[in-house]
Protein backbone atom coordinates (compact mmCIF):
# COMPACT_ATOMS: atom_id res chain seq x y z
CA UNK A 1 0.00 0.00 0.00
CA UNK A 2 1.23 3.54 -0.89
CA UNK A 3 0.67 5.31 2.86
CA UNK A 4 2.70 2.09 4.21
CA UNK A 5 5.72 2.32 1.50
CA UNK A 6 5.54 6.18 2.49
CA UNK A 7 5.42 5.41 6.91
CA UNK A 8 8.53 3.13 5.60
CA UNK A 9 10.61 5.96 3.62
CA UNK A 10 10.47 8.07 6.40
CA UNK A 11 11.18 5.99 8.62
CA UNK A 12 13.87 5.10 6.70
CA UNK A 13 15.29 8.72 6.35
CA UNK A 14 14.84 9.68 9.67
CA UNK A 15 17.03 6.63 10.75
CA UNK A 16 19.57 7.24 9.06
CA UNK A 17 19.91 10.57 8.93
CA UNK A 18 19.25 10.76 13.07
CA UNK A 19 20.65 7.49 14.85
CA UNK A 20 23.92 7.38 15.64
CA UNK A 21 26.56 5.34 12.99
CA UNK A 22 29.25 5.00 15.38
CA UNK A 23 32.78 5.52 13.85
CA UNK A 24 35.75 3.45 14.84
CA UNK A 25 37.76 5.12 17.43
CA UNK A 26 41.18 5.85 15.82
CA UNK A 27 43.09 3.49 17.62
CA UNK A 28 41.36 0.13 16.63
CA UNK A 29 42.75 0.68 12.70
CA UNK A 30 46.10 0.60 14.45
CA UNK A 31 45.48 -2.32 16.62
CA UNK A 32 44.32 -4.15 13.81
CA UNK A 33 46.94 -3.89 11.71
CA UNK A 34 49.21 -5.07 14.50
CA UNK A 35 47.73 -7.98 15.02
CA UNK A 36 47.47 -8.70 11.68
CA UNK A 37 51.01 -8.76 11.28
CA UNK A 38 52.07 -10.53 13.93
CA UNK A 39 49.30 -13.08 12.48
CA UNK A 40 51.10 -13.20 9.22
CA UNK A 41 54.64 -13.60 11.10
CA UNK A 42 52.83 -16.79 12.90
CA UNK A 43 51.62 -18.34 10.03
CA UNK A 44 54.92 -18.02 7.83
CA UNK A 45 56.99 -19.78 10.64
CA UNK A 46 55.39 -23.29 10.14
CA UNK A 47 56.28 -23.50 6.49
CA UNK A 48 59.71 -23.66 4.98
CA UNK A 49 60.61 -24.01 1.32
CA UNK A 50 61.82 -27.75 1.68
CA UNK A 51 58.32 -28.55 3.01
CA UNK A 52 57.01 -27.08 -0.38
CA UNK A 53 59.34 -29.33 -2.41
CA UNK A 54 58.58 -32.14 -0.76
CA UNK A 55 54.51 -31.35 -1.48
CA UNK A 56 55.32 -30.71 -5.07
CA UNK A 57 57.57 -33.97 -5.94
CA UNK A 58 55.29 -36.23 -5.97
CA UNK A 59 53.12 -34.03 -8.68
CA UNK A 60 56.05 -33.54 -10.41
CA UNK A 61 55.33 -29.58 -10.50
CA UNK A 62 58.91 -28.70 -9.72
CA UNK A 63 59.62 -27.63 -12.94
CA UNK A 64 55.97 -26.08 -13.77
CA UNK A 65 55.70 -22.67 -15.19
CA UNK A 66 55.50 -20.27 -12.66
CA UNK A 67 52.32 -19.06 -12.49
CA UNK A 68 51.14 -22.78 -12.14
CA UNK A 69 53.58 -23.40 -9.62
CA UNK A 70 52.35 -21.31 -7.37
CA UNK A 71 48.97 -21.45 -7.61
CA UNK A 72 48.89 -25.48 -6.76
CA UNK A 73 50.98 -24.44 -3.96
CA UNK A 74 48.92 -22.28 -2.70
CA UNK A 75 46.17 -24.58 -2.76
CA UNK A 76 47.42 -27.42 -0.54
CA UNK A 77 49.14 -25.27 1.97
CA UNK A 78 45.72 -23.25 1.62
CA UNK A 79 43.89 -26.65 2.65
CA UNK A 80 46.26 -27.04 5.40
CA UNK A 81 46.03 -23.94 7.09
CA UNK A 82 42.78 -23.93 6.95
CA UNK A 83 42.15 -27.20 8.24
CA UNK A 84 44.47 -26.34 11.04
CA UNK A 85 42.88 -23.50 11.89
CA UNK A 86 39.32 -25.40 12.01
CA UNK A 87 40.74 -28.36 14.10
CA UNK A 88 41.69 -25.31 17.19
CA UNK A 89 38.22 -23.56 16.40
CA UNK A 90 36.76 -27.01 17.05
CA UNK A 91 38.59 -28.25 20.23
CA UNK A 92 37.36 -24.55 21.44
CA UNK A 93 33.99 -24.73 20.94
CA UNK A 94 34.04 -28.28 22.79
CA UNK A 95 35.94 -27.39 25.67
CA UNK A 96 33.54 -23.88 25.61
CA UNK A 97 30.32 -26.77 25.39
CA UNK A 98 31.72 -28.08 28.58
CA UNK A 99 31.13 -25.18 30.86
CA UNK A 100 27.98 -25.89 32.43
CA UNK A 101 24.79 -24.52 30.65
CA UNK A 102 26.61 -24.52 27.94
CA UNK A 103 26.13 -27.74 25.97
CA UNK A 104 23.00 -27.37 24.32
CA UNK A 105 20.21 -24.73 23.14
CA UNK A 106 17.89 -27.43 22.51
CA UNK A 107 17.65 -30.08 24.82
CA UNK A 108 15.92 -32.97 24.15
CA UNK A 109 17.03 -37.09 23.45
CA UNK A 110 14.34 -36.81 20.77
CA UNK A 111 15.91 -36.26 17.41
CA UNK A 112 12.21 -35.14 15.85
CA UNK A 113 12.35 -32.28 18.07
CA UNK A 114 16.42 -31.05 17.71
CA UNK A 115 16.03 -31.76 14.29
CA UNK A 116 13.24 -29.09 13.62
CA UNK A 117 14.94 -26.69 15.51
CA UNK A 118 17.58 -25.90 13.28
CA UNK A 119 15.39 -24.75 10.49
CA UNK A 120 15.16 -21.44 10.17
CA UNK A 121 18.84 -21.07 12.31
CA UNK A 122 20.49 -21.97 9.49
CA UNK A 123 20.83 -22.74 6.07
CA UNK A 124 21.14 -26.30 5.64
CA UNK A 125 19.32 -28.72 7.41
CA UNK A 126 21.90 -30.99 9.04
CA UNK A 127 21.21 -34.63 9.92
CA UNK A 128 19.91 -35.66 13.50
CA UNK A 129 20.27 -39.30 14.73
CA UNK A 130 19.90 -40.81 18.39
CA UNK A 131 22.19 -43.88 19.28
CA UNK A 132 20.73 -44.30 22.70
CA UNK A 133 20.61 -48.51 22.21
CA UNK A 134 23.95 -48.23 21.34
CA UNK A 135 25.17 -45.86 24.22
CA UNK A 136 25.67 -42.70 22.44
CA UNK A 137 22.99 -40.30 23.81
CA UNK A 138 21.93 -37.81 21.97
CA UNK A 139 21.17 -34.68 24.57
CA UNK A 140 20.62 -31.80 22.28
CA UNK A 141 21.66 -29.57 20.09
CA UNK A 142 23.43 -25.93 19.49
CA UNK A 143 24.12 -23.76 17.02
CA UNK A 144 27.59 -22.41 16.97
CA UNK A 145 29.98 -20.60 14.93
CA UNK A 146 33.28 -21.87 12.84
CA UNK A 147 35.01 -21.19 10.40
CA UNK A 148 33.28 -17.99 9.92
CA UNK A 149 30.02 -19.52 9.61
CA UNK A 150 27.54 -20.70 11.30
CA UNK A 151 27.18 -24.57 12.05
CA UNK A 152 25.18 -27.22 13.57
CA UNK A 153 26.09 -28.77 17.23
CA UNK A 154 25.19 -31.68 18.17
CA UNK A 155 25.69 -33.13 21.96
CA UNK A 156 25.51 -36.74 22.87
CA UNK A 157 26.69 -38.77 26.04
CA UNK A 158 28.40 -42.05 26.07
CA UNK A 159 29.36 -42.95 29.84
CA UNK A 160 30.63 -40.18 30.97
CA UNK A 161 32.02 -38.82 28.22
CA UNK A 162 30.91 -35.64 26.09
CA UNK A 163 30.89 -36.30 22.09
CA UNK A 164 29.93 -33.11 20.39
CA UNK A 165 29.86 -33.27 16.55
CA UNK A 166 29.66 -30.39 14.31
CA UNK A 167 27.96 -30.27 10.88
CA UNK A 168 28.09 -27.89 8.05
CA UNK A 169 27.97 -28.13 4.26
CA UNK A 170 30.81 -28.63 2.74
CA UNK A 171 31.23 -30.25 -1.20
CA UNK A 172 34.61 -30.35 -1.06
CA UNK A 173 35.21 -32.69 1.86
CA UNK A 174 35.05 -36.44 0.15
CA UNK A 175 38.24 -37.53 2.25
CA UNK A 176 38.51 -40.16 4.22
CA UNK A 177 38.58 -39.28 8.08
CA UNK A 178 41.46 -38.07 9.83
CA UNK A 179 41.80 -38.90 13.54
CA UNK A 180 43.67 -36.53 15.53
CA UNK A 181 44.86 -36.43 18.68
CA UNK A 182 44.72 -32.50 20.66
CA UNK A 183 45.92 -32.81 24.51
CA UNK A 184 43.88 -35.76 24.90
CA UNK A 185 41.19 -34.94 22.69
CA UNK A 186 40.46 -36.88 19.94
CA UNK A 187 38.88 -35.49 16.76
CA UNK A 188 37.65 -37.30 13.56
CA UNK A 189 36.70 -35.52 10.68
CA UNK A 190 34.93 -36.62 7.37
CA UNK A 191 32.49 -35.44 3.99
CA UNK A 192 29.67 -37.02 3.50
CA UNK A 193 26.94 -36.44 1.10
CA UNK A 194 27.61 -33.05 0.60
CA UNK A 195 28.43 -32.11 4.33
CA UNK A 196 31.68 -31.54 6.68
CA UNK A 197 31.36 -34.03 9.90
CA UNK A 198 33.70 -33.01 12.82
CA UNK A 199 33.55 -35.45 16.35
CA UNK A 200 35.62 -34.10 19.53
CA UNK A 201 35.77 -36.37 22.70
CA UNK A 202 38.08 -37.01 24.97
CA UNK A 203 36.50 -40.21 24.37
CA UNK A 204 39.38 -42.76 23.50
CA UNK A 205 39.70 -43.15 19.69
CA UNK A 206 38.45 -46.55 18.99
CA UNK A 207 35.46 -45.66 20.52
CA UNK A 208 34.74 -42.21 18.97
CA UNK A 209 35.85 -44.58 15.70
CA UNK A 210 32.49 -47.11 16.67
CA UNK A 211 30.73 -43.56 16.74
CA UNK A 212 31.78 -42.26 14.06
CA UNK A 213 30.95 -45.33 12.32
CA UNK A 214 27.04 -45.26 13.45
CA UNK A 215 26.54 -42.06 12.10
CA UNK A 216 28.10 -42.96 9.03
CA UNK A 217 26.03 -45.46 8.09
CA UNK A 218 22.71 -43.95 9.38
CA UNK A 219 22.78 -40.99 6.94
CA UNK B 1 54.71 -6.84 4.28
CA UNK B 2 53.17 -9.78 2.27
CA UNK B 3 51.53 -9.03 -0.55
CA UNK B 4 48.35 -11.34 1.19
CA UNK B 5 48.48 -8.62 3.71
CA UNK B 6 48.58 -5.34 1.83
CA UNK B 7 45.54 -7.22 -0.63
CA UNK B 8 43.56 -8.24 2.88
CA UNK B 9 43.84 -4.65 4.29
CA UNK B 10 42.63 -3.06 1.34
CA UNK B 11 39.62 -4.58 1.01
CA UNK B 12 38.77 -4.88 4.54
CA UNK B 13 39.73 -2.05 6.28
CA UNK B 14 37.82 0.67 4.67
CA UNK B 15 34.75 -1.03 6.28
CA UNK B 16 36.11 -0.44 9.93
CA UNK B 17 33.20 2.16 10.55
CA UNK B 18 31.08 -0.11 9.50
CA UNK B 19 32.18 -2.96 11.03
CA UNK B 20 32.22 -1.12 14.05
CA UNK B 21 28.84 0.72 14.02
CA UNK B 22 27.51 -2.89 14.08
CA UNK B 23 29.13 -4.21 17.16
CA UNK B 24 28.81 -0.89 19.09
CA UNK B 25 24.74 -1.13 18.74
CA UNK B 26 24.36 -5.04 19.31
CA UNK B 27 27.32 -5.28 22.44
CA UNK B 28 25.44 -1.58 23.44
CA UNK B 29 29.49 -1.27 24.85
CA UNK B 30 32.68 0.46 23.14
CA UNK B 31 35.33 -1.32 24.44
CA UNK B 32 33.73 -4.63 23.41
CA UNK B 33 33.33 -3.66 20.11
CA UNK B 34 36.22 -2.81 20.08
CA UNK B 35 37.46 -6.12 20.74
CA UNK B 36 34.91 -8.31 18.89
CA UNK B 37 35.94 -6.43 15.68
CA UNK B 38 39.61 -7.00 15.93
CA UNK B 39 38.79 -10.02 17.17
CA UNK B 40 36.73 -10.02 13.48
CA UNK B 41 39.12 -9.20 11.26
CA UNK B 42 41.75 -11.63 12.75
CA UNK B 43 39.19 -14.35 12.19
CA UNK B 44 38.71 -12.36 8.09
CA UNK B 45 42.52 -12.63 8.08
CA UNK B 46 42.83 -15.91 8.23
CA UNK B 47 39.71 -17.15 6.27
CA UNK B 48 40.49 -15.08 3.90
CA UNK B 49 41.10 -17.66 1.16
CA UNK B 50 37.18 -18.73 1.77
CA UNK B 51 36.31 -15.48 0.99
CA UNK B 52 35.53 -16.59 -2.75
CA UNK B 53 35.07 -12.48 -4.45
CA UNK B 54 31.98 -10.74 -4.39
CA UNK B 55 30.94 -7.64 -1.83
CA UNK B 56 33.97 -8.21 0.93
CA UNK B 57 31.09 -6.04 3.45
CA UNK B 58 28.53 -8.19 3.99
CA UNK B 59 31.40 -11.10 4.30
CA UNK B 60 32.61 -8.77 7.10
CA UNK B 61 29.65 -7.80 8.96
CA UNK B 62 28.56 -11.44 9.21
CA UNK B 63 32.03 -12.23 10.76
CA UNK B 64 31.78 -9.39 13.02
CA UNK B 65 27.75 -9.86 14.11
CA UNK B 66 29.09 -13.71 14.54
CA UNK B 67 31.46 -12.50 17.12
CA UNK B 68 29.05 -10.40 18.65
CA UNK B 69 26.54 -12.72 19.28
CA UNK B 70 29.24 -15.79 20.66
CA UNK B 71 30.28 -12.27 23.36
CA UNK B 72 26.49 -12.34 23.95
CA UNK B 73 26.29 -15.67 24.06
CA UNK B 74 28.88 -16.26 26.33
CA UNK B 75 27.91 -13.51 29.23
CA UNK B 76 23.73 -14.07 29.13
CA UNK B 77 23.17 -17.29 27.07
CA UNK B 78 20.19 -15.91 26.06
CA UNK B 79 21.48 -14.90 22.15
CA UNK B 80 19.01 -17.70 20.61
CA UNK B 81 15.89 -16.26 22.77
CA UNK B 82 14.23 -13.35 22.32
CA UNK B 83 14.70 -10.85 25.02
CA UNK B 84 12.21 -8.73 25.19
CA UNK B 85 11.97 -5.26 27.19
CA UNK B 86 8.33 -5.94 28.69
CA UNK B 87 8.08 -2.53 30.34
CA UNK B 88 9.17 -0.80 27.47
CA UNK B 89 7.02 -2.34 24.76
CA UNK B 90 4.24 -2.97 26.62
CA UNK B 91 3.03 0.48 26.48
CA UNK B 92 3.75 0.12 22.99
CA UNK B 93 1.39 -2.05 22.31
CA UNK B 94 -1.41 0.24 23.05
CA UNK B 95 -0.22 3.26 21.40
CA UNK B 96 0.57 0.87 18.40
CA UNK B 97 -3.31 1.07 17.87
CA UNK B 98 -3.36 5.14 17.29
CA UNK B 99 -0.93 4.69 14.62
CA UNK B 100 -3.23 2.27 12.24
CA UNK B 101 -5.65 5.62 12.12
CA UNK B 102 -3.33 8.26 12.43
CA UNK B 103 -0.95 7.47 9.69
CA UNK B 104 0.09 10.77 9.17
CA UNK B 105 1.22 11.32 12.76
CA UNK B 106 4.47 10.49 11.96
CA UNK B 107 5.03 12.57 9.60
CA UNK B 108 4.58 15.47 11.83
CA UNK B 109 6.69 13.69 14.21
CA UNK B 110 10.09 15.65 15.14
CA UNK B 111 11.89 12.99 16.67
CA UNK B 112 15.50 14.02 18.10
CA UNK B 113 18.61 11.74 17.87
CA UNK B 114 18.74 10.74 21.74
CA UNK B 115 14.85 9.49 21.71
CA UNK B 116 15.74 7.43 18.51
CA UNK B 117 19.04 5.56 19.82
CA UNK B 118 17.16 4.56 22.79
CA UNK B 119 14.01 3.27 21.20
CA UNK B 120 16.83 1.54 19.21
CA UNK B 121 18.60 -0.03 21.85
CA UNK B 122 15.52 -1.24 23.03
CA UNK B 123 14.75 -3.53 20.11
CA UNK B 124 15.26 -7.29 20.95
CA UNK B 125 19.17 -7.79 19.64
CA UNK B 126 17.38 -9.95 16.67
CA UNK B 127 15.27 -6.90 15.44
CA UNK B 128 17.82 -4.26 16.08
CA UNK B 129 20.50 -6.01 14.58
CA UNK B 130 18.21 -6.39 11.03
CA UNK B 131 17.08 -3.16 11.45
CA UNK B 132 20.78 -1.65 11.58
CA UNK B 133 21.92 -3.93 8.48
CA UNK B 134 19.17 -2.85 6.32
CA UNK B 135 18.91 0.83 7.48
CA UNK B 136 21.78 1.72 7.73
CA UNK B 137 23.76 -0.32 6.21
CA UNK B 138 21.48 -0.99 3.11
CA UNK B 139 22.32 -4.27 2.64
CA UNK B 140 20.06 -6.39 0.37
CA UNK B 141 17.70 -9.18 2.35
CA UNK B 142 19.47 -11.66 0.45
CA UNK B 143 22.79 -10.61 2.39
CA UNK B 144 21.17 -9.94 5.73
CA UNK B 145 19.42 -13.31 5.53
CA UNK B 146 23.28 -14.84 4.93
CA UNK B 147 24.49 -12.58 7.42
CA UNK B 148 22.08 -13.48 10.49
CA UNK B 149 21.75 -17.45 9.25
CA UNK B 150 17.47 -17.39 8.41
CA UNK B 151 15.21 -17.02 5.12
CA UNK B 152 14.61 -14.39 3.95
CA UNK B 153 11.18 -14.39 5.29
CA UNK B 154 12.08 -14.53 9.12
CA UNK B 155 14.58 -10.79 7.61
CA UNK B 156 11.13 -9.30 6.42
CA UNK B 157 8.96 -10.04 9.36
CA UNK B 158 11.68 -9.06 11.79
CA UNK B 159 12.49 -6.05 10.15
CA UNK B 160 8.61 -4.90 9.83
CA UNK B 161 7.86 -6.06 13.80
CA UNK B 162 10.95 -3.61 14.30
CA UNK B 163 9.52 -0.90 12.92
CA UNK B 164 6.47 -1.09 14.25
CA UNK B 165 7.88 -1.52 17.67
CA UNK B 166 9.98 1.70 16.85
CA UNK B 167 7.20 3.67 15.26
CA UNK B 168 4.95 2.81 18.64
CA UNK B 169 7.85 3.37 20.67
CA UNK B 170 8.31 7.53 18.94
CA UNK B 171 4.52 7.76 18.91
CA UNK B 172 4.38 7.30 22.89
CA UNK B 173 7.33 8.89 23.70
CA UNK B 174 5.41 12.32 21.88
CA UNK B 175 2.50 12.15 24.35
Amino acid sequence: MESNEREENHLHQLIKTQATYHQAPKELEARIKQALLKEKVDHQEKLSVSDWVKRLLPFGLVFASGVGFSLFVSNSVMNERYHKEIVQEVLDQHIRSLQVAHLTDVTSTDQHTVKPWFAGKLDFSPPVHDFSSQGYALIGGRLDYIGGRSVAGLAYRHRQHTVNVFIWPDNKSTHEYNVLDNNGFHIIDWGQQGMHYWAVSDLNSEELKSFVELIKQKI
Amino acid sequence: MTTKNQHFERLALPHLNACYNLARWLLKDEHSAQDAVQEAYLRAFRFFESFNGGEIRPWLLGIVRNVCFSYLRHEQHHAHHEEFDEDYHSASQESASELSSTPEALLVLKVDRQRLNTAIEHLPTSYRETLILRELEELAYEDIAHIVGVPIGTVMSRLSRARHLLRAALVREKT
